[in-house]
């Protein structure tokens, strides 16, 4: 495998798969600072969410976004929703970059799916109403014409008719989910992010839910950027996998082999901690030692060199290079090439 | 396709919002009884013509002081007697209700539209322009209701129009505390959040998305604000900085009736009892709205 | 072999509700060794986590409790008085809590509340308290744990909230250690060390533990013994390596086919699903509970479910001796 060492201004080129093919959704060292403040009278200090993210997501592809809460993946997603300017780089769709402004545009092409089916659908809304919405904003059709598109999502999503009448409240939640599906897709957008859509699920469900995006998938050609903590669920249904540890994507790598040959510590401390339903093993020793660390107070260097269990001298105060890969790339100083 | 999972039969089994409402709203004994003596109120105010022959203003001074239907020297065409002009007292009672009503109503608008619209900008955009309303509001909260009312009213004259724009803009508070909070709790939901992302106007989140989660609190509090604005209204008649007489007021009725309490007590026993049961059926009714709409089950 | 230190019985729980009564658990009985770890695995709605707050005595006045027998080392659980029950819990049964900033009270510094938990049971002083506090924060792997004294729940991370807890629970060396979704709420690297932290911990003090959740991956490496529940009832009973091994109940089975396993189900492929809802447990039920959702379901479901056993331990509850297309 050759791999190149580059400085980290040049970071923000990410690795292209396929050579001259235009990614759908791209992110160009895209960044977010907040701005916190922690007491009364003191000043506010800057909370880097996003330290420079840069990624691409071709067509068709599924990216499994992995990392422990606070590490930045609900802010991308939500900048990409459009939900949140970023602080600087930018957001490309096709090629052309597109601003928060640009609501709308960014909504016909990407919508969400969010993570509690119990709070992403309106309560006093109609199921009807609640996938319609999306045409009604975007005054697409006449209210004929909606309705054949939301009882045609109904039956893509595997809901029976007669749930159109009802309200929220009255569907289990993976009916709920369902609903949710439909309003996402029901503007045929060809990215959709989905954010932990089966962590607050049952296991019964969530293997139901898991099919039906598969499947909805290949009939659709939709292109997903998969949130998840599941590790076994984003091995189940990543094509390409990005791991993110404090605002920062420390690896990314095709799933396959990202799951045989990890080579981030951290990317290996996360895939030992995967509970597999195996009664001869025991719970893994994952050695990451310290908890997370303040993203107000990053820590010096890489900021993972506290919890690694294999940290250099140099991890201490030197952040570490952007090493690519032919089909990704990894920010380590274990895998760094020595100088010349 | 075998991708129709969900067995049949089991969803929709519990019912719609709008069912379990209505089954909360008639099992809430409180809020049945104000709501029918609400009812009744109001229909006698806009059936007063004709409940009652007489006009409230015309005067008689030949039959003043008849005592009302229960004591003796009762006139049966003056079913509740007459006041010290000879002015039939239902009749004078049934417009009064009229005025009650008016005031309570508009009141509870102005001030409604004024505290709804500080209190969900304050709560949707956050930031400055929730400093600004908390600044207003803490402002308002200083001020002495009843002083500021009395002086206003004294300096312009009291009339209906005042009486009404000057509690409207006085009694905005709880609107803006109340619908400030309930905003807060609702922005950050994430089907606020799919309303966004799928291109909604924030017109469109406020009043499509929010608002009708949101509105169950308004209607709790403009009850009790327009119960407000009638008590205060029949203070300030009976301070004589209110309505002005002849139009007939239960403020004013009460203030008419008090240099002959001591002698002819029903005549200001009559308004102030309906005073009493408008006051108590608005709030059981505003209280009985909070406890059916409050406890907002999921499911 | 020594004596069980939890035997529960034919144990229900109803909840009288506007539309009838609803059973949320429906005669289920397990017993529980010293050093055992007994898993109880349900989604929601099973009754897994009403089991548990039964044995600890912490079910709403509103619910009906009965049992055959609830046995605690000795002591029926039935018969106690309040007071009696509020002087074992904390001391000789302790519980963890799904969610450890609800746990916790905010007002009072992490210090105040364990050394509370001791004294509470214990006639010691506070200079022995305060040795003890420290010295179990170290144990559950809490760094200068001093300084952590004095601090409030807020300033900790989850993680640290929830090795609080299970300090906290360890105060007076329990005997019976009952966890409901400990790991819930955490990330995946705290969940694993978390777990691992409890397994050490009761293995060292030779505590019986419960563990209540819906995470089979979780079950399998850390149970001795399993319970699956369903719709109140226990359908499957067993060592932890006959039920994943072996699964007998189709529940089982379908369960654990539901979860994407790396390494054995293929990325992409389509995965095992149970169709259907939970049944209302309201009002009488007759027959096999799972049978609206069983793919090998026959007529007879309707009728009474015989219990089946397989070797010592292994039992479930269907009218299949081996299931249809099962390797046996």
């Amino acid at each position: 495998m050759s791999t190149t060492t580059t400085t980290q201004a040049a970071a923000a080129q990410a690795v292209a798969p396929e050579a001259g093919a235009t990614p759908v959704l791209e992110l160009a060292a895209v960044t977010k600072t907040y701005r916190v403040k922690q007491g009364m009278f003191s000043a506010a200090r800057p909370l880097h969410a996003l330290g420079g993210v840069s990624l691409r997501i071709y067509r068709k592809d599924v990216l499994g976004l992995v990392g422990e809460s606070g590490c930045g993946k609900s802010t991308l997603a939500k900048i990409l929703l459009g939900l949140e300017a970023p602080t600087s780089g930018q957001v490309l769709i096709d090629g052309r970059e597109v601003t928060a402004r640009e609501r709308t545009v960014l909504a016909r092409r990407i919508q969400p799916i969010f993570q509690d089916p119990y709070s992403s659908l309106n309560p006093r809304k109609s199921i009807e109403d609640i996938i319609a919405l999306p045409l009604v904003v975007h005054k697409i059709g006449d209210s004929a014409s909606r309705a054949k598109s939301v009882a045609r999502m109904l039956d893509l999503v595997g809901l029976p008719q007669r749930v159109l009448r009802g309200y929220p409240n009255q569907l289990s939640g993976g009916q709920r989910q369902r609903v949710a599906i439909a309003r996402a897709l029901v503007m045929n957008p060809e990215i959709v992010i989905c954010d932990e859509p089966t962590s607050a699920l049952d296991v019964s469900v969530q293997s139901q839910i898991l099919n039906l995006l598969g499947d909805l998938r290949e009939e659709l050609g939709l292109t997903y950027l998969f949130i998840s903590h599941n590790l076994a669920v984003v091995e189940h249904l990543a094509t390409r996998v990005a791991v993110m540890y404090l605002g920062k994507i420390v690896e990314e790598a095709p799933a396959a082999e990202l799951f045989a040959g990890p080579r981030h510590p951290y990317t290996k401390a996360l895939l030992e901690s995967v509970l597999t339903p195996d009664p001869n093993l025991s719970v893994p020793d994952t050695h990451l030692g310290a908890t997370y660390p303040n993203p107000i107070d990053p820590p010096s260097g890489c900021h993972f060199h506290p919890r690694c269990a294999s940290a250099l001298e140099i991890c201490k105060t030197t952040p570490p290079p952007h090493v690519r890969s032919a089909q990704g790339h990894v920010d380590c100083h274990l895998h760094a090439v020595p100088a010349h | 396709m075998a991708r129709t999972i969900e067995t049949v039969a089991e969803e929709l089994r519990i019912p719609s919002p709008a069912a379990q409402l209505r089954k909360r709203v008639f099992g809430h004994y409180g809020l049945v009884f104000g709501l029918c003596a609400l009812a009744i109120v109001v229909a006698l105010a806009v059936f007063a013509p004709l409940l009652t022959p007489h006009d409230p203003y015309a005067q008689d001074l030949m039959g003043r002081m008849k005592p009302p239907f229960w004591m003796a020297g009762s006139d049966p065409s003056h079913l509740l007697g007459t006041d010290y002009l000879g002015r039939d007292y239902l009749a004078r009672l049934l417009y009064g209700a009229r005025i009650s009503l008016a005031i309570g109503l508009f009141a509870a608008l102005i001030s409604g539209l004024i505290g709804t619209a500080m209190g969900v900008a304050a709560g949707y955009f956050g930031g400055r322009v929730d400093l600004v309303v908390t600044f207003l509001i803490n402002v308002r909260l200083a001020m002495p209701v009843v002083l500021v009312a009395l002086a206003v009213v004294a300096i312009l004259g009291g009339s209906l129009q005042v009486v009404v724009c000057v509690l409207g803009l006085l009694l905005w508070d709880r609107f803006a505390v109340v619908m400030r909070s309930s905003v807060l709790q609702v922005r950050d939901l994430e089907y606020v959040n799919a309303a966004r992302a799928i291109g909604c106007s924030t017109r469109r989140i406020i009043l499509r998305e929010i608002m009708p989660n949101v509105v169950n609190n308004l209607i709790v509090v403009a009850t009790l604000e327009m119960a407000h604005a009638i008590l205060l209204e029949a203070a300030l008649s009976f301070l004589g900085l209110g309505v002005q007489p002849p139009t007939p007021s239960w403020g004013l009725m009460i203030s008419e009736g008090k240099q002959m309490m001591l002698f002819e007590p029903w005549l200001i026993a009559i308004p102030g009892v309906a005073l009493f049961v408008l006051v108590l059926a608005i709030n059981l009714l505003g209280d009985g709205l909070r406890d059916v709409t409050a406890p907002e089950n999921r499911g | 072999m020594s004596e069980p230190v939890l035997r529960v019985e034919n144990l229900t729980i109803d909840i009288p509700m506007a539309q009838g009564t609803l059973h949320a658990v429906r005669g289920i009985d397990f017993e529980l060794k010293r050093g055992e770890t007994l898993c109880i695995v349900g989604e929601s709605g099973s009754g897994k986590s009403l089991t548990s707050l039964a044995i600890m005595g912490l079910l709403s006045k509103k619910m009906r409790c009965n049992a055959a027998r609830l046995d605690f080392s000795g002591i029926d659980l039935r018969k106690q008085s309040p007071r009696a029950m509020r002087a074992l819990r904390g001391d000789r049964m302790a519980m963890i809590f799904q969610e450890p900033m609800t746990s916790l009270n905010p007002a009072y510094t992490i210090g105040d509340q364990l050394m509370e938990a001791l004294q509470l049971h214990r006639p010691v002083g506070r200079a022995e308290a305060r040795a003890r506090a420290i010295e179990l924060l170290g144990k559950v792997g809490i760094t200068a744990a001093e300084s952590r004294l004095s601090q409030y729940p807020h300033q900790l991370s989850g993680g640290l909230r929830q090795r609080v807890m299970i300090a906290m629970a360890l105060m007076c060396e329990p005997e019976l250690i009952i966890a409901d979704e400990p790991t819930t709420a955490l990330d995946v690297t705290i969940q694993a060390q978390i777990l691992r932290l409890l397994a050490d911990l009761q293995r060292e003090m030779n505590m019986a533990m419960i563990l209540v959740t819906h995470d089979l991956g979780v079950v399998a490496r850390i149970a001795d013994k399993v319970v699956v529940m369903y719709a109140g009832e226990v359908v499957e009973k067993g060592s932890a390596r006959e039920i994943f091994e072996t699964p007998r109940h189709p529940y089982t089975r379908g369960l654990l086919r539901c979860i994407p396993v790396p390494g054995k189900t293929r990325p992409g492929e389509h995965l095992g699903s149970i169709p259907g809802i939970v049944p209302s447990l309201i009002g009488h039920m007759d027959g096999c509970a799972f049978r609206s959702r069983c793919d090998v379901a026959e007529v007879a479901c309707a009728s009474d479910v015989p219990v089946r056993r397989t070797g010592e331990d292994h039992m479930y509850r269907c009218i299949h001796e081996v299931q249809p297309g099962a390797p046996s």
